[in-house]
């Protein structure tokens, strides 16, 4: 059973062009007893990412002297995916925490925070593709809005590779019957890649165009973080009327 | 939870600039050039009473993998297709930085590399391990174990499962009254597609180099471990530390990787003899 991915007018299952990403909806500041918090919609896919700290590690031994430790937690809701995933957590999300822990750390100047922790909570609620980079995403701007200081914002998303055609921010179905699955975050300003891995078969040009597309995708997903923090904080100065 | 507790600090400055002052001069602290691997040895069944394996070493890295085969049912979504898994441990005995215990972050990363590389690739003719359709199919369980830890420990896995897989025997199965018996006397190999291999690098400040020692992986802005079959396609790739990877960095490591790849594919059908 092959199930056609693209079109014959080059259009994919959900009726997007190659090139073209879910509507994606952004939200800071949706938890109370964080520090930060996030909520990011990207097509069927629902995060909520939280921030504490920074506060005292615990446990105490795991401190360091000249720079602050980040932990972090991706997971996934039992009732995220079509099969309701056992409890606890799985060898995929223990490897996602890592490399989402690796690509949040990269930014935040760790310096700042001696003998401190800063946790970051990703929680998935529904899965529908890409979950590990709109995680990122929301992870990114929970930061901000928990204050941390930060080298830049990052954003991500991923790239794929379905019927031969590279398209942009795959969703659950081209994720499971597509060939290659690419998820990129990056640090807009840094020009620089902060998580990468590759899940199937791409030629090195491929993989060179696959990321051309993540870049100029991360640039929206980067004002779009922007926009968001800003209907949280923005102040219209006093006595301007408008 | 994943906690980041990488080294940094004055220790690790100092080696930093030493390390990248050898490079511009295109050297390495163990005098190796910067694209150049480390010695690789391979010797394959190790281990008689497992159905494969082999014991790599890559400079002072050592990794025994061992494959053990069973009889099982196949996923439902995929009934006439074997299955295999790959699970990695980083033993307490390779370094003082592994403790005993269920496999950590790093563990559950390097089996997942090991695994994606291998999938991927399609390397292993899984529609070819069905015995019974929907019923029986072959299960092969590709277990890794790092002896002895001194810098890249995806590459050497990986070529310790390859070069396991690639000279393995599978017992031959029968159906004999509704039920399955082994065919007695009788085995067969492994139906591979193609050999994959894995190129690990580290980025120091504006330079790369390939199979990192461990002081290299300390002080590296960033590791990448990149996936390639036969055809130099990419089947995996993967960041596995902070840091960050300008583009055309990694554009660059792609290029380095893939022939570093043909090196280290060669090598390994040397190690295997004709499989």
């Amino acid at each position: 059973m092959k199930i056609r991915l693209i079109n014959e007018n080059g259009l994919r299952v959900d009726g997007r062009r190659p090139d073209e990403m879910r509507r994606m909806r952004m939200e800071v500041g949706v938890l109370e007893k964080t520090d930060g918090s996030a909520y990011v919609e990207l097509g069927g896919t629902r995060i909520y990412a939280g921030v504490i700290g920074p506060r005292e590690v615990h446990p105490k031994h795991l401190e360091l002297p000249d720079k602050g430790v980040i932990n972090c937690r991706y997971h996934m809701a039992s009732f995220s995916v079509d099969e309701r995933k056992p409890l606890g957590m799985t060898r995929r999300e223990i490897e996602l925490s890592k490399v989402i822990r690796e690509a949040l750390e990269t930014v935040v100047f760790l310096e700042e925070f001696p003998r401190m922790m800063i946790d970051i909570f990703v929680e998935v609620i529904q899965a529908d593709g890409g979950t590990r980079t709109a995680g990122i995403t929301a992870a990114s701007l929970a930061l901000a809005d928990a204050g941390i200081p930060m080298a830049d914002m990052i954003a991500a998303i991923a790239v794929g590779k379905v019927d031969g055609v590279l398209v942009l921010d795959i969703n659950e179905e081209e994720d499971k019957y597509g060939e290659a699955d690419m998820p990129v975050a990056i640090a807009p300003h840094l020009n620089s890649i902060v998580l990468l891995q590759l899940n199937g078969r791409m030629t090195p040009e491929e993989v060179d165009k696959g990321l051309e597309m993540a870049q100029k995708a991360v640039q929206k997903i980067h004002q779009m973080q922007i926009e968001a923090l800003k209907r949280k904080y923005r102040v219209e100065p006093e006595g301007l009327e408008t | 939870m994943s906690l980041g507790l990488e080294k940094r600090g004055y220790g690790i400055k100092i080696m930093k600039n030493k390390i990248y002052e050898l490079l511009k001069i295109g050297k390495r602290i163990d005098e190796r050039e910067p694209l150049q691997y480390r010695k690789i040895e391979i010797s394959t069944g190790v281990v008689e009473k497992a159905n494969g394996s082999a014991l790599v070493s890559l400079g002072k890295t050592k990794i025994l993998t061992g494959i053990k085969v069973e009889v099982g049912t196949p996923y439902p979504d995929r009934p006439n297709e074997g299955v295999f898994t790959v699970n990695a441990e980083l033993l307490p005995l390779a370094s003082k930085t592994f403790e005993p215990g269920p496999p950590d972050e790093r563990a559950i990363e390097l089996s997942r590399i090991v695994d994606r590389v291998i999938r991927e690739s399609k390397a292993i003719e899984v529609e070819k391990l069905c015995i019974v359709e929907g019923q029986k199919v072959y299960m092969i369980f590709i277990d890794c174990y790092v002896l002895d830890y001194d810098g890249n420990y995806f590459d050497a896995s990986v070529l310790s499962a390859v070069a396991a897989l690639k000279t393995m025997t599978l017992p031959v199965y029968r159906v004999v009254d509704g039920r399955i018996e082994a065919v007695p006397g009788e085995e067969m190999k492994l139906p591979m597609r193609t050999l994959p291999v894995s190129v690990t690098m580290a980025l120091i400040r504006d330079k790369i180099v390939v199979d990192p020692l461990p002081a290299e992986e300390d002080v590296a802005d960033t590791v990448v471990t990149i996936g390639y079959d036969s055809e130099g396609v990419l089947s995996a790739v993967q960041k596995s530390s902070p840091g960050l990877l300008p583009v055309n960095m990694f554009k660059e490591m792609v290029k380095i990787g893939l022939d570093s790849s043909a090196m280290l594919r060669r090598r390994l059908l040397e190690g295997v003899g004709d499989g």
